[in-house]
């Protein structure tokens, strides 16, 4: 598999993939 | 100075805020130089031999501006938060999200001091390489300032909501 990081549409794509983990993280497991 | 700062006890902070999102801006617009200009395009000058100019006469000044930026933007943040600094990094209650952003801010200043300028410095010729050296830099260094690209996203997303609009807002 290509690393996704080697194209800047695949390194914004991680970008915003990373933003919604840690979105879906403050909302369940923290009380924010 | 209450027309600018919310009150006088406030302008410590306002003024650090300021200095904080400037220095910012320095560090992550070069970033976003580095990743979506100047890569591509030493790529394309790599074809007909023209990069030089950058590597001689660009690279090595936005280099000084990109790392010295960085740390004053870290210093600038963590002044803002003055007594708040510990629970930010601590995750505590209220302060989860300025949390997970001073701590994805502060690996990408780990990123840039310890990953980036080194292999950079190598890549440019500043420090002394073999070709084999100068080409695992080359990997190193992009990894690197990828992944800050990447932490960049959900940092610029906390810090500017997570905790600095909420304090302006007395809350």
């Amino acid at each position: 598999m290509k690393n996704p990081l080697d194209s800047i549409t695949g390194t914004i794509v991680s970008g915003i993939i990373l933003t919604i983990i840690i979105l879906a993280l403050l909302e369940n497991f923290f009380n924010t | 100075m209450d027309f600018i700062f919310a009150g006088g006890t406030d302008v410590y902070a306002g003024l650090m805020r300021f200095f904080h999102v400037i220095a910012g801006v320095a560090w992550i617009g070069l970033l976003y130089y580095f990743n979506f200009v100047q890569v591509p395009a030493l790529k394309n000058a790599a074809a007909d031999g023209t990069g030089a100019g950058i590597t001689k006469h660009v690279a090595p000044l936005a280099l000084l501006w990109f790392r010295w930026a960085a740390l004053a933007t870290w210093l600038a943040g963590a002044a803002l938060l003055g007594g708040n600094f510990s629970a930010a990094f601590l995750l505590e209650t209220g302060y989860e999200a300025i949390g997970i952003g001073s701590w994805l801010g502060t690996i990408m200043l780990f990123n840039v001091w310890a990953l980036i300028w080194p292999n950079q410095q190598k890549i440019l010729g500043m420090k002394k390489a073999t070709d084999d050296e100068k080409t695992k830099a080359r990997r190193v260094a992009l990894l690197a300032s990828r992944t800050n690209v990447v932490l960049s996203i959900p940092m610029l997303l906390l810090m500017t909501n997570g905790l600095s609009h909420k304090a302006l807002l007395h809350i």
